[in-house]
């Protein structure tokens, strides 16, 4: 029973209960056992992925990264051209995926548009990252290439010295694949750009109209600097997102291990390697690939710190200014 | 993925016959390995798992290379190789291993020209050229010269490679180093090899993705299975063969090929360049991996399959886009099963 007003002699707030202690240790036990699974399963994952890789590291040596061959005969292994293809692909959709998804973000959250019509156009684009990704390597293959087609071979025809449309497009290769790679990357960067702006405070905008700016000026000056740090981890989140995305790249970028800055050309990623090669994989073989898993991991985990360091490092920097 | 999905139906289908079945004697024979006759197996192991009580036969499409993993780690009763086994791998088994051969197939080389011409004619020294990139255009007087009837473009040829390790490389590989000294000496065979470095040259998984990959791509050349060919309705070139006569797939050629093989006692055979006059060059057998030594009851039943297999299940292989075992090999393989104990 609830009683409003309080009798003298009893105080308002009262030693937790039995039942309420137990809830709550209960629950901090839970989480903590939550959190520390994720942390084991992580280390696990390398622990285990590291030990069957060992017998390559021992073999391979630093060597593994900067070899370009991939010769299962020959049981020597380089992974040079798919660390290459990896960023290169990944960098090149992260421009493109993030350019578009935080003029996506800043188009939905800045009044441009209905509040109902927003939420609709904010679940669509949710909606591509529920597509799978052996569709997306599909329309790639159907749709994409032969649409790129035309324009890319009149690129290299006229404008062939430049290097990156050095070799013509004759099917899958970086262009189909960056492209479709962009598209996918693009709900995640959209996503949380949204909500990274839609958490500014609504008192910052006014006041920035009140100084009497623009809307664009308070857009591009005021509001997406105050978001930047949620943009920034999207930008991440989506560049993770890219480095291992596998079905998709392994229909269309042309699995061929060579380096080229054409965009045109067939390349070779890390993920895209493993889901090639995994299924039939010797011993030998396998303990290659476990080599190059760890380097993705590795790479993955660079790109993060990286992220976060370069968030610590301008957030301290707009503290300051 | 839709291979995936009669995996997964095939597994449904297995789970019900046993449900309905659990009262009478349960026996599942387990059975894993090449992807390649995974279609035709299917249908044979549904079909003797629904005549014969209290047996039913599950078999996973993993690809040779696990099969023949999974027979070595004794997870399975059984497996499929395209590759059949080397002696290394045979010796790890001390079991014993009896290999033999149920189906075979044939390799095509699929073609994607402008204006859909049929009937291109690719002469033995120069399909070999165009897998290792030496011949680069259509247009190539080599190519013009042996299809007087066919107008080339000016277009670069793209080749179209399997991108995952795989038995029909090993099968089209071998062929190829059969045929060019330097092809052997470039690329070698092996069921992944290291193809020549080329922007032409680009790599797709599966027959599927090889076979989408070269009907969307003009100029594209590649090798799948026979079988994707015909449900795809891809252009097909007709191959010169060690006689010089042009053939076909499909047709009797195939059959011809095998029928040279002079089977040892192993029964490991390939028919690198059959040598019959109307044989089509790049054909192969591919096997199912026995142990020698078993439980009796498995081992019983699984000679039943076998001759189900061999007798029934023959008369549907070439609806299926395989190729049926010539009768003396039938014989030949009947009875190196006796040796399953």
């Amino acid at each position: 029973m609830v009683s409003f007003v309080l009798s003298d002699t009893k105080s308002a707030s009262q030693p937790p209960s039995a039942a309420a202690y137990f809830v709550d240790r209960a629950f901090f036990l839970a989480a903590a056992a939550g959190a520390f699974a994720i942390i084991a399963l992580v280390a696990y994952i390398i622990w285990e992925i590291g030990g069957q890789a060992l017998p390559a590291i021992s073999k391979n040596g630093a060597a593994f990264l900067v070899d370009t061959r991939w010769d299962v005969q020959g049981h020597s292994f380089g992974i040079l051209p798919q660390i290459w293809g990896t960023l290169y692909s990944s960098l090149l959709a992260l421009l493109i995926g993030g350019f578009i998804g935080i003029t996506i973000a800043i188009f939905l959250t800045q009044d441009f548009l209905p509040p109902q019509i927003a939420i609709a156009f904010r679940t669509l684009i949710e909606m591509l990252a529920a597509i799978p990704s052996v569709v997306f390597g599909l329309w790639g293959i159907f749709v994409v290439i032969p649409f790129l087609r035309p324009g890319a071979n009149w690129l290299h025809e006229h404008l062939g010295f430049i290097p990156f449309f050095g070799t013509s497009l004759s099917g899958p290769g970086m262009l189909p694949a960056v492209i479709v790679l962009a598209i996918m990357v693009l709900p995640t960067v959209a996503a949380i750009s949204q909500d990274a702006i839609g958490l500014v405070p609504y008192k910052i905008k006014e006041a920035a109209y009140g100084m009497g700016t623009t809307r664009w000026e308070a857009i591009l000056k005021v509001i997406v600097p105050t978001a930047s740090g949620g943009i920034f981890s999207a930008l991440v989140l989506g560049f993770g997102r890219a480095l291992g995305e596998t079905m998709a790249l392994a229909m269309l970028i042309g699995n061929s291990n060579q380096i080229s800055l054409s965009l045109f050309s067939p390349a070779n990623t890390l993920a895209s390697l493993l889901a090639s090669n995994f299924p039939e994989a010797a011993a030998v073989e396998r303990q290659a690939l476990m080599y190059a898993a760890l380097v993705l991991l590795a790479i993955t985990l660079i790109v993060n710190v990286i992220g976060t360091m370069i968030l610590v490092w301008t957030s301290r920097k707009m503290a300051k200014a | 993925m839709k291979r995936n999905l009669t995996i997964v139906m095939a597994a449904m289908v297995a789970l019900a016959t046993q449900m309905s079945q659990a009262s009478a004697a349960d026996l599942r024979l387990v059975g894993s390995g090449a992807s390649f006759p995974f279609p035709i197996y299917s249908t044979w192991f549904k079909a003797f798992s629904k005549q014969t009580n209290g047996v039913t036969v599950d078999y996973q499409a993993k690809g040779s290379g696990a099969g023949i993993q999974d027979l070595i780690n004794n997870t399975v009763d059984f497996a499929a190789s395209d590759a059949a086994m080397t002696p290394e791998q045979i010796a790890k088994v001390d079991k014993g291993v009896v290999l033999l051969p149920m189906t075979a197939g044939e390799i095509v080389l699929a073609y994607n020209l402008p204006g859909q011409p049929t009937g291109l004619k690719l002469p033995r020294d120069v399909y070999p050229d165009i897998f290792l990139g030496k011949i680069t255009r259509w247009n190539d007087p080599r190519i013009a010269a042996a299809n007087p009837g066919i107008t080339f473009p000016d277009l670069p040829i793209t080749v179209v490679r399997r991108s995952d390790s795989s038995g029909t490389n090993f099968v089209f590989t071998k062929h190829l180093s059969a045929i060019s000294p330097a092809f052997k000496e470039q690329v070698g065979f092996g069921t992944t090899v290291n193809w020549p470095s080329s922007d032409k040259i680009v790599a797709a998984p599966k027959n599927d993705g090889v076979t989408a990959t070269i009907k969307q791509t003009p100029g594209a050349i590649g090798y799948i299975e026979w079988g994707y060919a015909k449900l795809t309705k891809a252009n097909v070139a007709l191959l010169q063969n060690k006689s010089g006569k042009y053939v076909a797939a499909g047709g009797e050629g195939g059959a011809l090929a095998l029928a040279s093989a002079d089977f040892p006692t192993d029964l490991i055979v390939w028919v690198d360049d059959p040598t019959d006059p109307g044989a089509y060059p790049i054909a192969s057998f591919t096997w199912q991996l026995f142990y020698q030594k078993q439980d009796p009851q498995k081992a019983d039943y699984l000679r039943k399959l076998v001759d189900y297999q061999l007798t029934e299940g023959q008369k549907i292989a070439d609806s299926m886009g395989y190729i049926p075992l010539p009768p003396s090999v039938v014989e030949k393989v009947k009875a190196a099963s006796a040796k399953i104990q």
